[in-house]
């Protein structure tokens, strides 16, 4: 297969293979992050997911129509407030749909599934009234598409950077405020023991709706980022959520690392397969090796202990 | 006069059970018993025929995921049928029409189907957007001998005689793009990429056939998914193997994400080193992906929005200001538009609603008005229409740099090609 290339040709392929694989290492972690805190942390299944992510991709679009008719001169750097908006919206969405439908099914796993659901299809069909049944076109500032030519053969997307950046950032961010904060102690005293939690008086009522509305809060985010690389339609959110729970489930459904080590493992078999295979014997692949895994390991690659 | 007598017996009963409600009940009945004699005429099998008015179905999928692109379909069907209307109607009737929504659902589409056909008698449906709906409401239609004007570019190897196509099967969008890739671009090498199921590899086939007769080469053949969203991988396998030509056939969701990120990974479409032709991306999927992201690129269809003949002015015209200003229309758009018009020439040149009628009268019926130009429904009832070139620009729309000289015909079933 390589016999026909120079060894610079070669170098320049591997090494753009490689930032392939880490730039979908970053959409994966963005994906999951959200969806790991609610699963991992509440025992929620969000099924919700996407519509979460594709709330954050219209705040963009609409973010960027605001700037481009009221503040031409400020468009280059729309993107960052579209994003710290998308976060606010969803988070906001989210804390009504946990104090609405989610805290009444705490118990009740399955349920909460079929709930999140039937909200995905509403959150669908609502999407589809406002902003119509078509795709829209969110446009980028000029300084984010293109890439930086290293060599000849080298060019580095400048938006696949970018969402490395924010994946990096998020992750951190989740990292302090779940391991290095009050909130996270109580977050995580509530996931090891809620009767225990709630005597020592933490308000786990309070918990679960920050924890939940945080979760999608990260969801708005990845998909204001989202919109640099992919649709944005009512339905585009299905295109994300089963991606988004082989990795949650693949890590170990309650360790923010496991989601991360999978994220990475996924990523990193796919695009490799994605480039000595076809596309869809990639996908197939991917999932017999994930399957296998989980085969062999049920709990996924990382487990919480937690007394029960 | 045979089949008016059972026309006559059906309104004999509905008089006896007016006849029971109520003696006043009797004279508008007696008013419509006496009209009746000339929807007979025209409509011997029971459908949905009264003297003003015909009624015909719309089956599109409004909610799901395809409704993203069946909205058009609809638009364009709901202005051929007003305008029909504003005109006349079909043989003096104002067409009436019944829509139902397929959500994106192939087996509701055959549902759906089945009860525009049962239960409301239209006289003609105009529905279906993908080969998978399309297949699923086909035994319905034959069984109930139904007639579906189908508006999308689709892989062909079917020719049912109870679906008039109106787009182009695949050899007409295909053979001659590539003749004129060879031809005006010297293209030698061709990378094959779509979405994975059979319109896509099918489309393909036909094309690596034709590339092979050409004595050109295929370089690279690869499917994705449907919905993929990261092409980061087949964009490196493209750099590394520099095919004079990528051929794309993706579709949905998933085309956004590979011109955005073809675009973010340096391959500028407008320098056409890799020169790119699309058979799958119109002014309506240009919406989602951008302008900026698709220039350069080149799309085989019949039909652009910028064609510049006079029907096409006039529909243009008369769409913005149905539809609103904002709205483009692509390839489909425009042959869901032919669908109404061609029935409404079948049923007169017919001068009948009967569905075997209509079947008979359609071959050979041309329609001048066409916003594409001229067409010609052909024996087999998909139509002879021309293969044209577009280059897509930063605002959305094609340009057109090539048409074909004659109108190309169809050829479902295509000898040496499967």
């Amino acid at each position: 297969m390589f016999a026909d290339y120079t060894m610079t040709e070669l170098t320049s392929i591997f090494a753009m293979q490689g930032f392939a694989g880490l730039s979908l290492f970053s959409i994966f972690v963005l994906m999951a992050l959200g969806l790991a805190i609610i699963f991992g942390q509440m025992g929620v299944i969000n099924m919700a997911h996407g519509e979460f992510m594709i709330l954050g991709a219209y705040t963009t679009y609409l973010t960027a129509q605001l700037f481009e008719n009221y503040m031409p001169g400020l468009y280059g750097g729309y993107f960052f407030v579209a994003m710290i908006l998308a976060f606010f919206v969803t988070a906001a969405l989210g804390a009504l749909v946990e104090w609405l439908m989610i805290r009444h099914l705490y118990h009740r796993p399955l349920d909460t599934l079929l709930a999140t659901w039937g909200l995905s299809l509403i959150l669908q069909q609502t999407y589809r009234s406002v902003f119509g049944a078509r795709e829209v076109g969110v446009s980028l500032p000029d300084w984010m598409m293109g890439s930086i030519a290293v060599t000849d053969l080298v060019e580095i997307p400048i938006n696949g950077i970018f969402v490395m950046v924010l994946a990096l950032v998020i992750a951190f961010g989740v990292y302090l405020l779940m391991f290095r904060s009050g909130w996270g102690r109580q977050v995580r005293a509530v996931v090891q023991n809620r009767p225990m939690s709630e005597a020592v008086g933490i308000d786990s009522g309070k918990v679960d709706r920050v924890t939940f509305a945080l979760g999608c809060g990260i969801a708005g985010v990845a998909g204001s980022a989202f919109t640099m690389i992919g649709s944005t339609g009512p339905t585009s959110g299905q295109l994300y959520i089963v991606d988004t729970f082989l990795v949650v489930v693949f890590g170990g459904a309650q360790s923010l690392l496991g989601t991360i080590a999978s994220a990475f493992t996924i990523s990193q078999a796919q695009s490799t397969m994605e480039f000595f295979l076809s596309g869809s014997m990639a996908k197939v692949l991917t999932l017999l090796v994930v399957v296998g895994i989980l085969m062999l390991r049920p709990q996924g690659l990382f487990a919480l202990k937690v007394r029960r | 006069m045979k089949l008016s007598k059972t026309r006559s017996s059906s309104h004999r009963s509905s008089w006896t059970r007016r006849h029971l409600l109520g003696g006043l009940m009797a004279l508008p009945a007696l008013f419509a018993l006496s009209n009746t004699a000339l929807a007979a005429e025209v409509n011997t099998t029971g459908l949905a025929v009264t003297d003003d008015t015909v009624k015909v179905g719309i089956l599109h999928s409004i909610t799901g995921t395809m409704a993203i692109s069946e909205t058009g379909s609809v638009q364009a069907e709901k202005l051929a049928i007003e305008q029909i209307n504003a005109s006349g109607g079909v043989l003096g009737r104002q067409i009436e029409y019944i829509q139902e929504d397929g959500a994106s659902d192939w087996p509701t589409f055959a549902e759906k189907s089945r009860k525009l056909l049962v239960n409301d008698n239209v006289a003609a449906v105009f529905g279906c957007w993908t080969s998978a709906s399309r297949k699923a409401v086909l035994p319905v239609f034959e069984q109930y001998n139904g007639m579906l004007y189908y508006p999308t570019f689709y892989e062909g190897l079917e020719e049912s005689p109870n679906v008039i196509y109106t787009g182009q099967e695949a050899t007409q969008q295909i053979l001659a793009s590539i003749d004129w890739l060879a031809e005006e671009k010297g293209a030698k090498t061709f990378y094959l990429l779509g979405s994975d199921y059979i319109w896509p590899r099918t489309s393909n086939k036909i094309a690596r056939k034709h590339i092979d007769k050409l004595g050109l080469k295929v370089v690279g053949e690869e499917y994705y998914p449907l919905g993929h969203t990261q092409f980061n991988s087949v964009i490196n396998k493209i750099k590394l193997k520099k095919p004079d030509v990528i051929f794309a056939s993706v579709v949905g969701g998933s085309n956004v994400a590979f011109y955005k990120q073809m675009k973010a990974a340096g391959i500028d479409l407008t320098k056409e080193s890799p020169l790119l032709l699309t058979i799958s991306v119109t002014e309506d999927e240009i919406l989602g992906i951008g302008g900026e992201n698709v220039e350069g690129a080149y799309a085989s269809m019949k039909y652009f929005q910028s064609l510049g003949n006079d029907n096409n002015q006039d529909f243009v015209k008369a769409f913005k200001k149905r539809w609103g200003d904002d709205i483009v229309i692509g390839d489909v758009t425009q042959a869901a538009y032919l669908g109404p018009w061609l029935w409404k020439a079948a049923v007169e040149k017919a001068g009948s609603f009967d569905i075997d009628k209509v079947r008979e009268a359609s071959p050979g019926i041309e329609l001048t008005t066409a916003p594409e130009g001229y067409v010609r429904i052909h024996e087999n009832h998909h139509l002879w229409s021309k293969a044209r070139i577009g280059q897509a620009q930063k605002d959305g729309q094609y340009k057109v740099i090539y048409e074909t000289e004659e109108l190309m015909e169809p050829d479902p079933f295509p000898k040496g090609y499967q």
